[in-house]
C-alpha cells in the first residue's frame, strides 16, 4: 500500500510543529524519517495515526484521501505503529495485549482467548519470533516486547508500518535482528516509515531519507551520506563532534566501588557485584543498553537506593548507608536521569531549583527561613552564567525547554563545592546546542580534578565524554575499557560478551 | 574521532526494563502481614489476661424451626480463649519463619488467624454470660451488614479498574437510599425503588464523570465535595420535604425475606444467608457477575485496558474517556442498588445521612480486596462481620463499652490499608484523567 | 513494562501557563513533552494578556463559580417553597403568581441570609446591627483555622479529611484541661491551648506515620481516624470521671472554668471572642511557614513533586509526618477554639459541627493559600450565620449551605465549566481573538 502525506501542518499554540509536509512511502521501500529530538517527527506519524488532527493537509493511502478521528480508523486503513514508548499493558499478557481492539468473543460474550493465542503464534512463527502468548508483558524483557509491538501491528494486516525510535532500548544485536525484521516485512510488500536520530541505522536499512528539522522538511538524502553531511543536514549547521578536552590528569581524590550490589523491590538483582575506581580528574561513563542497572547503580551510589551489600567511598569516606542529604553534604552532585520526575520541581521558580538541595542551612537559609534576597542573587547570577534561556527566575521552570532545564539541574549541582559529580543522561532529550554546553561544563568540572561518572545509553556520548568506558549488562560490569576501544568492540561488549572474547570473535 | 549525536528524547523508567533481564532474583517478602498479626494477637492476650472471666460462653447454632438441629456447645470461655492465643501465637510465628525463609505468606494463615482471633475473642467475651451467642443471627447479622458494603466495594472495583477513582462511593450509595425511599414510597413497590435508585447512583456518576474525565478534576477532591453535596442536598429535601409529607413520600413496603428451597435448610448457613430479601439474592449474584464481566467479557477488558494504560487502549482504537464514562455509571448502578437496601429492606424509611460512613469503608474493602470484586466481597463481609460484633456482644451482656465495638470496624480498616495489604499494586492508572493532546 | 506515560511528563506544564516571550525561547520542546504554551506576538500584546490572564485566571471563575451556586440555591429554595409549589398548582392560569412565589421565597430567603451575616437592617441600634457581622466572624474562626490545616497539608500534597477526628482531639485535650485543671488565670488557658493543639497534632500525626512509612493513603485513614476519635469520644464522654460532668447521664463534659475561657473581644454583648485572633496569627504564620521558611519549602516542594525532594535531600517521610503534625496542629485550634471560646458551658461529641469537612471547601476555594483560605472562612462563615436565621426566620433548613458550600468547590474545580457557563474567556484562547470577542459583548 503506497501511503502519501500531502501539505501536513500541525500547531500547537504558535508553535508549528509540523509545517507543510509532504512525504511519499513506496509499498516495499523503507523510507527513513531522520531528524533532531523535537523536530517533529513524531508529531507528524501521531498525524498519521489518528492520535492527533492536522489543521491543514491531507493523508492519502494509495492515492484516496484518508480521514482519521483516532487510531481506529487509521489502524482499519492499513496503518500500524510500532511506538517508541511500547503501548503495551504491563499486566496483560501477550495475546491479550495483541487482541484488545479487535477482540473475538464467544457464547455469552466470553472472550476467545484461544483464538488471540493461535494469531499470535502464527505470525510469530512467521518472523521465528519465540513469543509466550501467555507471559505477561511486563515479565518479558524489552526486546520481546517491541516483537509484541510488532505482531500486534501485523494481527491487523497493517500494510503501512511505522516504526518510532525503535532502537533506543535495544542492544546493538537486537537492532540488527530488527533491521533484518524489517527487511523481511519490505520484501514482504509493506510500506516501512523509520524514524530515528542515529546515523548508522539510516545508512544500513534505508532506501530513501527525508530529513526534518524544526518541523519542515529540509531536504532527501541517499543512504550513501556521511554522517557528517546527514548530521548536518539535520541540526542546520556544521556540528561540532567532537569534546574538546586534554588528556586526564589524576588528582588523589578517588571515589571506590567495591562489590556493590543492588536488589529491587520484587527481588531482582539489578546491580550485580560491581566495583569500580574513578581518580579526580578522570570522567568514567557507564554505558550499556537500558535497563541494565545503571539507572541503579547511579541511584545507589548517592544513596537513593539502598545497596543491599558492597561498599561505596569517597576519598576513604563510606557512602553507602547514608542519607542523600548527608551524601549531598559530602560533596557529591547528583544530575538524575529524568529531570522532570527526579531533578526539578516543575511548578516551582527557576530560582526556586536553583537552590532546591541546599535549603537546609547557611547560606540559603539561616534560623529556618529561607534567604530570598542572597537566593535571587545567585539565580540571576546563574542564568547568565550556563545561558539559562528564561523570561526570569521567576517563571516556573517548568516552562523551559529541556535543554535549558538541565542547565538549571547542572547549575545547581555544579555551583557547590563537589567533591564527586554523578550525572545521568545528562543530555538526553536535549537539543545540540545544550548537548555542547553541557559537554562542556562537565570537562570543566573533570579538569578541576574531580571525580566524574557519568551514565549514559548512548554510545556516541560515551566516546565523546569518557576517559574510560564501563559496560554494564544484566546488572554486571562486562569491562572497563579506554575510551579509544572500537565501537563493535563495545557493541558487542553491551551485548553482554566480554572484550577479550570480542576480539577473538 | 568522537562523534555528537542527539540523544533520545523520551525518558523511560529502565528500572522496570532492568528486571525482566536479570538473571539473579532473591525473594523480597513483606513482613507487614506478620507485624499486623503479632500486634493483633498481643491485644488479644492482654485482653484476656487483663480481664479475665470465668464461666461458660455458649454457642447456639439452630434456632427453633430448622430441620436439622445442631445442638448448642458450652465451653469454658477464658480457657478456650487462651487456647486460640496460643494457637494465635504458633500462626504468627509460622507466618514469621516463612518471611524468613523468604516465603510469601499464603491467604489461608491469614483467614485462619483471624478466625483464631474471633473465636477467641467471643469465647472471652461470652464466659460467665447466661446468654448464648446465636451463631446463625451473628452470621446472618454480618451478611446484612455487609451488603451496602459489598454493592459500594463492586463499584468501587469497576471505577478504580476503568481508572477512576470513587471517593464518591457514601454519595452514590445515600442517593440511592433517598431515591429509593421517595419512589418506593410513591409507588408502593419496593421495585420502582430499587430501580430508581440505580438511576440515582448512576446520575452521581455522571456528575462525577463529568467533572472527572471531562474537566479532569482531582478524581478524589471532585468524590469528597460529592459526598458532601449529596449529604447537603438529601438532609435538606428531608426536612423540607420528607419530613412535613412522611406517609406519601417517605414510608415504603419493604421487600420480604425469602425462604430459598433446600438452600434454606442447611444448619447454620442456610438460615443466615438464605432467608434474605431479594437484594441480598442479588448480591449474590452481582460479585460473580461483576468478576465474569471483567475478567472474561470484552467490555471488561477494554475497561482494565483503560485503566492501566488509557493512551495503548486509545492507540488500539478505543474510546478512553466513553469506556471511563461507562464504567463509572454502571459501577454507580449498582452502588445505587446497595443504597437502596436501606430504604427498602432494612428500614421502610430515609433518614439525615443514614449511610453512617459505610462508603468510605466500601473503599477500604476495594484496596483491602486488591481492586477484585470477589476479594473486595469478601473484605467488605469482613467489615460486615467487624459492625455486627458490636450487636453479637450486647446479646451476651459483654464487659467491653459499646463505643469501643463500633470503633472496631474503623480500626480493621486503618489496619487492613496500613499493615495487612502489603505490597498490592491498584491499576496503573487509576486516579489520572487522560489527556489527550 | 518500560514506559512511563508521557502524558504524565506533560503536566509539568501549567495549562494556564504566561505565554512566552519567543525571542527568549528558541527551542521547540521534545515531542512528547506536548504543546508548549503560546507565545505573545509582540510586545504591545502584553496588556492584552494581562487583562485576558485577569479574566482567563483565578478570581473571575472564583466569584462566578460563588455566583452560580448561588443561583442553585435559590432554585432549591425556589422548588422546595411551598408558597411556589402552590402557586404552580396553577401555573398555566396565572403564571405571574408563580413567578412572584419565587421570587419572594428566595427575595426573603436571601434578605435572612445577609441579615444573619452581615448587617441587620432591623435592628434598633448599631450594637445589633453589627452583631450579625460579628457572629460570621465567629463562625469563620475554627473554619479559618481548621482551613489552614487543610490548607498546609494539600501544599505538601496530603489531602487531610481528618478535621472532624482531630477538632473532637483537640476538644477532649483542650476541654480537659479547660475543665479538670486548676492553674492561675493566663497559664491556665495558655496550657489548655497547648493540649488541644497538640492532641489535633497527634491525631493527624498518626495518618501522616502511617502515610510516611506504610504506603497507607491518607484519605481512607483519616477518614477512619474520624470514626474512631468520634467513638472514642463518645467513650470518654460517657464514661464518669473521664469527660462526663459528675453527676450527669448525657453525655456532656462540665462547663470550663472561668480561668481558661477565651475572653471575649467587643464585650460581653458579643460572641466574638480572642480566638478569632488567634486564627488570624495562624493566617500569617503559616503564610510565613509556607512563603519564607525552609520548612514551607520542603512542604511544597513534596507536595509538588516529591520524587524531586528526595533527589534534593529532603527526607520526604519526615516531611509527611511533619506536614501532617502542623496540619493537625491547625485544626486542632479550631477545636480548642470551640471549647474555650464558642461553647465554653461543656461540649459534646458533636461539638466539630461539620467544620472539619467544611474546612475542605475552604481550603479548596481559598486555593491553598493562608490569605484565600482567610476569606474563604470568613466568607463561609457568614453562610453559617446566615443559614441558621434563614433557618429560624424563613424555615429553609440549613443544610442548603452545605449544597452551596460544595457547588462553589465543584465550579471552583473545573474551571471551564464556570467559563462555559458564564462566556469567561477560556485559557487556551488566544488573547486577541479573546480581546475583541469582550468588546463585541460590551
Amino acid at each position: 500500500m503506497k501511503l502519501e502525506l500531502r501539505g501536513i501542518t500541525k500547531r500547537f499554540g504558535a508553535l508549528v510543529a509540523n509545517d507543510h509536509i509532504d512525504l511519499r512511502v513506496e509499498p516495499g521501500e523503507i523510507h527513513c524519517l531522520l531528524g533532531e529530538n523535537g523536530a517533529g517527527k513524531s508529531t507528524l506519524m501521531n498525524v498519521l495515526y489518528g492520535l492527533y488532527t492536522a489543521d491543514e493537509g491531507e493523508i492519502l493511502l494509495d492515492d484516496e484521501v484518508q480521514r482519521f478521528t483516532g487510531p481506529g480508523d487509521a489502524m482499519a486503513a492499513g496503518i500500524g505503529m510500532v511506538h517508541q514508548h511500547f503501548m503495551l499493558i504491563p499486566v496483560f499478557t501477550v495475546a491479550e495485549n495483541v487482541m484488545l481492539g479487535h477482540e473475538e468473543t464467544k457464547a455469552a460474550g466470553r472472550l476467545d482467548l484461544d483464538a488471540a493465542r493461535r494469531r499470535v503464534r502464527e505470525i510469530a512463527d512467521r518472523f521465528g519470533f519465540h513469543v509466550d502468548p501467555d507471559a505477561l508483558v511486563e515479565d518479558l524483557p524489552v526486546g520481546v516486547q517491541q516483537r509484541v509491538e510488532i505482531i500486534k501491528a501485523l494481527s491487523r494486516d497493517a500494510r503501512v508500518l511505522v516504526f518510532d525510535e525503535p532502537t533506543a532500548v535495544l542492544t546493538p544485536q537486537e537492532t540488527d535482528e530488527l533491521m533484518a525484521v524489517m527487511r523481511r516485512l519490505k520484501e514482504g510488500g509493506a510500506a516501512i516509515v523509520f524514524i530515528t536520530h542515529k546515523l548508522r541505522e539510516v545508512r544500513e536499512v534505508a532506501d530513501r531519507i527525508t530529513v526534518v528539522r524544526r518541523g519542515r522538511i529540509v531536504g532527501e538524502a541517499s543512504p550513501t551520506s556521511t554522517d557528517a553531511e546527514l548530521a548536518a543536514l539535520m541540526v542546520g549547521r556544521a556540528v561540532e563532534l567532537t569534546v574538546p578536552k586534554e588528556a586526564p590528569r589524576p588528582t588523589a581524590s578517588a571515589l571506590e566501588v567495591r562489590g556493590l550490589e543492588v536488589t529491587d523491590p520484587t527481588g531482582a538483582v539489578v546491580v550485580d557485584d560491581v566495583s569500580f575506581t574513578v581518580r579526580g580528574g578522570e570522567v568514567l561513563v557507564v554505558a550499556g543498553v537500558q535497563g541494565n542497572g545503571q539507572t541503579e547503580l547511579a541511584e545507589a551510589l548517592v544513596g537513593l537506593q539502598p545497596a543491599s551489600g558492597g561498599s561505596v567511598t569517597l576519598d576513604g569516606t563510606e557512602l553507602l548507608g547514608r542519607s542523600v542529604r548527608q551524601v549531598l553534604d559530602a560533596g557529591v552532585g547528583i544530575v538524575p536521569e529524568d529531570r522532570t520526575h527526579d531533578g526539578l520541581v516543575g511548578a516551582f521558580t527557576v530560582a526556586e531549583n536553583l537552590v532546591l538541595d541546599r535549603t537546609d542551612g547557611p547560606p540559603f537559609a539561616r534560623a529556618g527561613q529561607l534567604q530570598l534576597g542572597l537566593r535571587d542573587r545567585f539565580a540571576a547570577e546563574k542564568v547568565e552564567e550556563f545561558d539559562i534561556r528564561t523570561q526570569g527566575i521567576d517563571t516556573p521552570v517548568g516552562r523551559l525547554s529541556g535543554g535549558n532545564q538541565q542547565k538549571v539541574v547542572l547549575a545547581r549541582e555544579l555551583s557547590r563545592d563537589l567533591r564527586l559529580l554523578v550525572a545521568s543522561q545528562p543530555t538526553r532529550g536535549v537539543d545540540v546546542g545544550s548537548i555542547e554546553f553541557i559537554h562542556r561544563r562537565i570537562v570543566e568540572t573533570r579538569d578541576a580534578g574531580v571525580p566524574v561518572v557519568v551514565v549514559s545509553t548512548e554510545l556516541d556520548e560515551a566516546v565523546a565524554l569518557g576517559d574510560r568506558i564501563l559496560v554494564m549488562y544484566r546488572g554486571r560490569v562486562v569491562g572497563v575499557v579506554p575510551a579509544t576501544t572500537p565501537r563493535d568492540v563495545l557493541g558487542l561488549m553491551m551485548a553482554g560478551i566480554p572484550q577479550t572474547e570480542g576480539a577473538s570473535a | 574521532m568522537t562523534t555528537l549525536a542527539p540523544t533520545p528524547s523520551s525518558s523511560p523508567a529502565p528500572q522496570e526494563g532492568a528486571t525482566a533481564v536479570v538473571a539473579r532474583h532473591v525473594a523480597v517478602v513483606s513482613r507487614k502481614a506478620v507485624v499486623a498479626s503479632g500486634v493483633l494477637t498481643l491485644l488479644l492476650a492482654l485482653l484476656v489476661a487483663l480481664a479475665p472471666h470465668a464461666g461458660l460462653a455458649r454457642f447456639r447454632f439452630s434456632s427453633e424451626t430448622d430441620l436439622f438441629r445442631i445442638p448448642s456447645v458450652a465451653v469454658p470461655g477464658q480457657t478456650v480463649a487462651w487456647v486460640c492465643v496460643v494457637l494465635a501465637v504458633l500462626v504468627t510465628a509460622g507466618m514469621a519463619l516463612l518471611v524468613r525463609a523468604g516465603r510469601r505468606v499464603p491467604v489461608v494463615l491469614s483467614a485462619l488467624l483471624a478466625v483464631l482471633l474471633v473465636v477467641g475473642f467471643l469465647a472471652w467475651a461470652g464466659a460467665g454470660s447466661d446468654r448464648d451467642f446465636p451463631v446463625v443471627r451473628l452470621v446472618g447479622g454480618s451478611v446484612l451488614l455487609a451488603v451496602p458494603i459489598v454493592f459500594g466495594a463492586l463499584g468501587g472495583v469497576l471505577g478504580e479498574r476503568a481508572g477512576v477513582v470513587n471517593i464518591a462511593i457514601e454519595a452514590q450509595l445515600l442517593a440511592g437510599a433517598f431515591t429509593a425511599a421517595v419512589v418506593g414510597s410513591l409507588t408502593d413497590s419496593p421495585w420502582a425503588g430499587l430501580l430508581a435508585a440505580v438511576l440515582a447512583g448512576a446520575l452521581v456518576a455522571l456528575v462525577l464523570g463529568l467533572f472527572t474525565i471531562t474537566y479532569k478534576v482531582d478524581q478524589v477532591i471532585v468524590g469528597v465535595v460529592l459526598n458532601v453535596l449529596v449529604i447537603g442536598l438529601t438532609s435538606f429535601l428531608y426536612s423540607q420535604v420528607l419530613v412535613p409529607s412522611a406517609d406519601r413520600l417517605n414510608s415504603t413496603t419493604r421487600f420480604p425475606p425469602v425462604a430459598v428451597p433446600l438452600l434454606s435448610e442447611v444448619p447454620v448457613l442456610g438460615p443466615a444467608l438464605f432467608r434474605q430479601s431479594v437484594v441480598v439474592y442479588l448480591m449474590y449474584l452481582a460479585v460473580p457477575a461483576v468478576w465474569f464481566a471483567l475478567y472474561r467479557t470484552r467490555w471488561g477488558l477494554r475497561l482494565r485496558a483503560v485503566g492501566e494504560h488509557p493512551k495503548a487502549a486509545d492507540t488500539v482504537g478505543i474510546k478512553v474517556q466513553r469506556t471511563r464514562y461507562v464504567a463509572v455509571l454502571v459501577a454507580g448502578g449498582i452502588v445505587g442498588l446497595g443504597g437502596a437496601f436501606y430504604t427498602v429492606v432494612s428500614v421502610s424509611s430515609f433518614g439525615k445521612e443514614m449511610t453512617a460512613g459505610a462508603g468510605f469503608i466500601a473503599l477500604a474493602a476495594v484496596i483491602f480486596g486488591k481492586w477484585d470484586p470477589v476479594r473486595a466481597a469478601l473484605a467488605a463481609l469482613l467489615f460486615g462481620a467487624a459492625s455486627n460484633l458490636e450487636g453479637a456482644l450486647s446479646i451476651v451482656g459483654a464487659p467491653v463499652p459499646s463505643q469501643f465495638m463500633l470503633m472496631l470496624p474503623y480500626v480493621v480498616t486503618v489496619l487492613a490499608v496500613a499493615g495487612l495489604v502489603g505490597r498490592s499494586r491498584g491499576p496503573a492508572a487509576s486516579g489520572q484523567p487522560y489527556v489527550k493532546e | 513494562m518500560t514506559t512511563p506515560d508521557p502524558y504524565a511528563a506533560g503536566g509539568a506544564v501549567a495549562p494556564d501557563a504566561v505565554p512566552h516571550n519567543p525571542a527568549t525561547h528558541p527551542s521547540p520542546e521534545a515531542d512528547p513533552a506536548g504543546p508548549p504554551p503560546a507565545p505573545v506576538e509582540d510586545d504591545s500584546a502584553r496588556w492584552r494578556a494581562a487583562v485576558h490572564r485577569v479574566f482567563a485566571g483565578g478570581w473571575a471563575v472564583s466569584v462566578g463559580a460563588v455566583l452560580l451556586a448561588v443561583l442553585a440555591g435559590s432554585v432549591m429554595i425556589a422548588f422546595t417553597d411551598e408558597g411556589v409549589q402552590e402557586a404552580s398548582s396553577y401555573f398555566f392560569a396565572r403564571p405571574l403568581d408563580t413567578l412572584g412565589a419565587v421570587g419572594s421565597a428566595v427575595g426573603s430567603a436571601y434578605a435572612a441570609l445577609f441579615r444573619g451575616a452581615v448587617w441587620n437592617f432591623r435592628a434598633d441600634d448599631l450594637a445589633g446591627a453589627i452583631r450579625p457581622l460579628t457572629s460570621s466572624l465567629n463562625f469563620a474562626t475554627p473554619l479559618i483555622a481548621a482551613g489552614l490545616g487543610v490548607a498546609v497539608a494539600f501544599r505538601a500534597g496530603l489531602f487531610n479529611i481528618g478535621g472532624q477526628g482531630q477538632m473532637l482531639a483537640a476538644a477532649a485535650g483542650a476541654g480537659w484541661v479547660g475543665f479538670a485543671a486548676d492553674l492561675p488565670v493566663g497559664l491556665h488557658l495558655l496550657l489548655a491551648m497547648v493540649a488541644g493543639i497538640a492532641a489535633g497534632a497527634v491525631w493527624a500525626g498518626i495518618a501522616g506515620v502511617l502515610k510516611a512509612f506504610t504506603g497507607a493513603h491518607e484519605v481512607i485513614v483519616t477518614i477512619m481516624l474520624n470514626y474512631i476519635a468520634f467513638y472514642g469520644i463518645s467513650y470518654l464522654l460517657a464514661t464518669p470521671g473521664l469527660l462526663q460532668a459528675p453527676g450527669s447521664a448525657n453525655p456532656k463534659t462540665p462547663a470550663m472554668q472561668d480561668t481558661a475561657i477565651l475572653p471575649r473581644l467587643l464585650g460581653e454583648r458579643f460572641t466574638l471572642h480572642a480566638g478569632f485572633l488567634v486564627a488570624l496569627l495562624a493566617v500569617v504564620l503559616v503564610w510565613w511557614l509556607l512563603n519564607r521558611s525552609t520548612l514551607g519549602f520542603g512542604f511544597r516542594a513534596v507536595g509538588e513533586n516529591p520524587a524531586a525532594a528526595r533527589v534534593a535531600g529532603i527526607d520526604v517521610r519526615r516531611t509527611t509526618v511533619v506536614a501532617m503534625l502542623v496540619a493537625g496542629a491547625l485544626v486542632g485550634i479550631a477545636g480548642t477554639t470551640q471549647v474555650l471560646g464558642t461553647v465554653t458551658t461543656g461540649f459534646s461529641y458533636d461539638i466539630d459541627a461539620g467544620i472539619g469537612f467544611d474546612a475542605i471547601t475552604v481550603a479548596l476555594l481559598g486555593r491553598s493559600t493562608p490569605w484565600g483560605v482567610l476569606g474563604a472562612a470568613i466568607l463561609f462563615g457568614g453562610f453559617k450565620a446566615g443559614g441558621s436565621t434563614m433557618q429560624a426566620a424563613e424555615n429553609i433548613p440549613i443544610e442548603i449551605v452545605l449544597v452551596v458550600q460544595s457547588l462553589i468547590v465543584l465550579f471552583i474545580a473545573a474551571p471551564p465549566l464556570v467559563r462555559a457557563v458564564l462566556r469567561l474567556p477560556q485559557p487556551q484562547a488566544r488573547p486577541r481573538r479573546r480581546a475583541t470577542t469582550r468588546e463585541a459583548a460590551a
